[in-house]
């Protein structure tokens, strides 16, 4: 394998965990709904999978229950924004507090258990092919999901009644309401799919990239991925070049630090955080400049209550 | 369900004080069926966290100590959320407050005198409103996400603070300690108590909170930064400025987390090391909540969760609780608090059959 392999492979598991966070939350900003909890939900998802993981010595069960952890903290989420009608802003914070917190007396028992990460599926001859093959057809099975959600995201939202409803819900839900969709159950379910992404990357997280629990491991990967949302302007295949671009950073600054740079390595740790700033004014001069105006759902963090 | 949520015309006052009361009741509730399912005697544990840090003195003055950075950088928050300006960042404008004043401290350590200790308020507060400017200029010429920028820069200072105490500003004579020289007597705030740690900090947090009081309640800008938050269609045709408000409670935000950072560093820990904050820049955000947007409130909600802090790390010790316990109900907390608030804003009421029915 030469080295550019490495580095492509190593730059797909690093942004993998992003991208799965990243396409859950567009659906829900597609919905109208600004969830700043994704890193609650992550963590949350990363602690409880390597927990049921080790206790129950199963990976499937571990993932399962990520997911399962995922979509418990979007209900919590739910149930304040959507029935309640509280502060979206508001809510997502205190999702975050809560499950970095919940993450901290669950993980708690755990910390420093080693075991068996999840291995990589190898496609017979495919894997073969010289550079592309062992990227493409050697890669675990979270890799070949985030890109079958990529597209299958972008189907919904594009090609299906469903998806232009959810979008509908987003841009204008008075208008949603008026012709007669339940504004507020679309909204459930998108908060929920998003709650089983950010729980999925989670898993990918302590089960695959490393599979042991630290405390605060995600290190706010989920704000990145929010990040991601807003760079990506809300397109599920520009969420997808995004993660990737910010995946690379991350290797980029892990070779540099153990290369052994003349920078402290505090600074390479910090450029991701950097970067996220720099990509997200420049992509917001970018579109000052073309007069496009905002590109965000016109109802995002919006709350909304069915008058009638 | 056939409930639904009608906009109350006008919220009771006395609803407005009782919300974070019954979701501080609902906190207590919820944590001691914790305390239950973890094995724990629920009483005892309740004792734990909320009695045991104020039954002795050095307990009152650990609480008061705690206190004064919440209140400080809660009161600051306030005027941003209530103005619809969402800075998350404080814990790193806390950082960088305590970077720059305890960087005047490390500078003059040795030939310093009276003049070093304003020197350091005065830098810790700017150095924190240069830091908030950051996110609050981005947002008001690019309209780049406060939230994102904010929390980004919280990573960027702990790894700079990390990277000063373990570099450029160790302590040569630390036995390779991370950690910067103790400040000498003239770079420290004065105890206001034997026996404790209690210092000049919670006075300076006092004065910030009648004078930020003063200035919502009396005040034009008092009076803007409500009507933004309230109506901002209505302000922008009296005349007021988006972009100067937003400059403006970031600015005031971020010289108080970097005055609360400073006075962390003068008074209580009295050197930089790298685990130098507990989070207070993020629990203040509940803090700010708590206390209803409002700086007396932040006060009084300072104090409890100042509580709770100790509590915890009481826990910790007595019933070998995880120190993230406390995280949990803090944000059990906030997710009360905001459930109660809609009780305040809203009435729930059962729909009438017929009456626009859904498809």
């Amino acid at each position: 394998m030469t080295l550019a392999t490495a580095i492509l492979l190593t730059v797909i598991t690093a942004a993998t965990p992003l991208l799965i966070a990243a396409i859950g939350e567009l659906v829900v900003e597609r919905s109208g709904v600004l969830n700043l909890g994704v890193e609650g939900m992550m963590i949350m998802g990363a602690a409880s999978g390597v927990a049921v993981a080790i206790i129950t010595g199963s990976s499937t069960l571990g993932v399962l229950a990520a997911i399962g952890a995922g979509v418990a903290l979007a209900a919590i989420f739910a149930l304040l924004t959507l029935a309640l009608a509280a502060n979206q802003y508001a809510s997502g914070l205190a999702l975050t507090i809560f499950g970095v917190g919940l993450s901290g007396v669950v993980g708690a028992p755990f910390v420093g258990v080693q075991r068996e990460g999840i291995g990589r599926i190898t496609i017979p001859f495919l894997s073969d092919i010289p550079v592309i093959g062992p990227v493409l057809f050697r890669q675990d099975l979270f890799v070949y999901a985030s890109v079958a959600l990529v597209i299958g995201v972008s189907w919904f939202l594009w090609r299906t009644k469903s998806g232009l409803i959810l979008r509908a819900c987003g841009e204008n839900p008075v208008s949603a309401h008026a012709l007669g969709y339940r504004v507020l159950r679309i909204r459930l379910y998108a908060v929920l799919f998003g709650g089983a992404c950010a729980g999925l990357a989670g898993a990918y997280l302590s089960l695959v990239l490393t599979p042991f629990w630290t405390s605060g491991m995600t290190a706010g990967r989920g704000w990145i991925a929010l990040a991601i949302v807003v760079f990506a302007s809300w397109l599920p295949f520009r969420a997808m070049l995004g993660a990737y671009l910010f995946g690379g950073l991350i290797i980029l600054q892990l070779h540099a630090q153990t290369a052994g740079v003349a920078i402290p390595s505090q600074f390479l740790a910090a450029l991701p955080y950097l970067l996220t700033i720099v990509a997200l004014t420049l992509i917001m001069a970018a579109r000052r400049g073309t007069g496009a105006g905002s590109v965000a759902p016109a109802g995002l963090g919006q709350p909304f209550t069915p008058d009638r | 369900m056939a409930l639904v949520l009608e906009r109350r015309p006008e919220a009771g006052k006395w609803a407005l004080l009782l919300s974070p009361l019954l979701a501080v009741v609902l906190t207590l509730v919820s944590s001691l069926v914790i305390f239950w399912m973890l094995g724990q005697d629920p009483l005892r544990a309740l004792q734990v966290y909320f009695l045991l840090p104020v039954s002795d003195a050095w307990g009152l003055q650990e609480v008061m100590v705690k206190a004064t950075p919440l209140v400080l950088i809660a009161t600051g928050l306030a005027l941003c959320f209530r103005s619809n300006n969402w800075n998350i960042g404080a814990e790193g404008q806390f950082l960088i407050g305590a970077i720059c004043g305890g960087g005047v401290a490390v500078w003059t350590h040795g030939w310093g005198g009276p003049w070093v200790l304003p020197l350091m308020l005065a830098a810790g507060a700017l150095g924190g409103m240069a830091y908030a400017l950051i996110p609050a200029v981005l947002k008001v010429k690019l309209r780049v996400n406060e939230i994102l920028v904010s929390l980004m820069l919280v990573y960027v200072a702990d790894l700079l603070l990390d990277w000063l105490v373990r570099g450029p500003w160790r302590d040569p004579f630390g036995f390779n300690m991370p950690q910067t020289v103790t400040f000498a007597p003239e770079a420290t705030l004065p105890l206001l108590f034997q026996g404790g740690r209690m210092n000049l900090g919670s006075v300076i947090a006092l004065v910030v909170v009648v004078a930020a009081a003063v200035v919502m309640a009396r005040t034009l800008k008092g009076f803007e930064i409500r009507l933004v938050g309230q109506a901002p269609r209505a302000a922008r045709f009296a005349g007021f400025s988006d972009a100067r408000l937003t400059l403006t409670v970031f600015a005031v935000s971020g010289a108080l987390a970097g005055l609360a950072g400073v006075l962390e560093a003068a008074g209580t820990v009295r050197q930089l090391l790298p685990g130098f904050s507990v989070g207070y820049g993020f629990t203040a955000i509940i803090v700010a909540f708590l206390g209803r947007l409002n700086p007396v409130g932040c006060l009084i909600a300072g104090i409890f969760i100042a509580i709770t802090f100790i509590g915890g790390e009481n826990a910790q010790i007595v019933l070998r609780l995880p120190r993230d316990m406390t995280l949990v109900f803090q944000g059990m907390l906030l997710f009360y608090i905001l459930a109660c608030d809609t009780l305040i804003l809203y009435r729930v009421r059962r729909r009438v059959p017929g009456v626009g029915a859904q498809a």
